[in-house]
């Protein structure tokens, strides 16, 4: 139990961020599809800008993981259609709901309790892709 | 301290949080990612014995659904104990533009409630938001191989080229649905 409390912790510590910064709001959501303010760009980009120096000093000082493995990246499949048709796909999917996977659990942690089904409804998206897959571009 | 924290965070405290997360992800020996484990949940629901896309040790996941538990707990949290209670303190080009479509922002919620409940699920356009906007996130996430998580924060940390392609499909959706199926959902 004691290696999987850490990703307990993280998740708490990820839940309280998202709720904190607003990040799992509808309303937030809809001010950034409609370029209103600058919030969620600002969030989501001091994140990325962050997070490049973050895999860059991982990569350039080899710095290793607490079990003391190098952290490896899997560099992702070259394509477009499945990350262009599958990423609209989600696009309408988040302003809909106004919430990505992280934020939906996040949600039903505050009480919201009809995205239960939200969640739901997103691993029966899951089942029906896994299901038709192979009849998919990619 | 509390008072202070039970404010909304600004932008660039959030982020760099944000980032903090996947850094100790990554120092933890994963990859953050948390649309997977909708997959992982197929899968442990026994979806390996019809498809083989959902074919794999469920259990080898277990670290992401403790992740995920624990975001439902951070959520609770930060309701109970960092909360003002106060309203989303969005734009007010956004409140207004929410208003022309009939949607008042209420206070301590940060979805309009009055359209996201159970009551609502019954209702067409409960079910398009909730139940197909939900389906869409989950068919879309899987096909385009990660969420705003593996793709937006985590792939473009990584300088990945497809995440890039990702991103500007997740603003293609985001955008349609908000410019011209919501106008439309909202008058149902």
């Amino acid at each position: 139990m004691k290696s999987g409390l850490k990703f307990m912790l993280a998740g708490i510590f990820f839940g309280i961020i998202m709720a904190k910064t607003e990040a799992i709001s509808w309303y937030r959501i809809q001010e950034m599809f409609r370029f209103q303010a600058f919030h969620m760009y600002g969030l989501i980009g001091s994140a990325v800008g962050i997070g490049i120096l973050v895999v860059g000093a991982i990569k350039k000082f080899k710095i290793k993981n607490i079990y003391g493995e190098p952290i490896v990246f899997h560099p992702k499949e070259r394509s477009i259609s499945r990350y262009l048709l599958g990423g609209t796909i989600f696009g309408m999917g988040w302003a809909l709901t106004g919430a990505c996977p992280g934020p939906l659990a996040v949600h039903i942690g505050q009480g919201v309790g009809v995205m239960v089904i939200v969640m739901l409804s997103a691993s029966f998206g899951t089942l029906i892709y896994g299901a038709i897959r192979e009849k998919l571009p990619h | 301290m509390i008072e202070f924290i039970s404010q909304p965070w600004p932008w660039y405290v959030g982020g760099p949080l944000i980032a903090l997360v996947m850094a100790v992800m990554l120092l933890f020996g994963r990859n953050f990612g948390f649309s997977s484990n909708l997959r992982t949940v197929c899968a442990a629901c026994g979806a390996g014995k019809k498809f083989n896309f959902f074919d794999f040790n469920w259990k080898s996941q277990s670290w992401n659904l403790l992740f995920a538990l624990g975001a439902v707990m951070g959520g609770f949290l930060a309701k109970q104990f960092l909360s003002n209670g106060q309203a989303v303190a969005i734009s007010n080009e956004t409140v207004s533009s929410l208003q022309m479509l009939g949607v008042a922002i209420e206070e301590q919620a940060m979805v309009p409630l009055s359209l996201f409940s159970f009551e609502k699920l019954l209702s067409l356009q409960g079910f398009i938001l909730m139940v197909l906007g939900g389906f869409f996130i989950g068919f879309g996430a899987r096909w385009a191989g990660g969420c705003t998580s593996g793709h937006a924060i985590s792939g473009l940390s990584n300088l990945q080229f497809p995440s890039l392609i990702a991103v500007v499909g997740f603003f293609i959706g985001g955008l349609f649905s908000t410019h011209l199926l919501l106008p439309i959902i909202l008058k149902l």
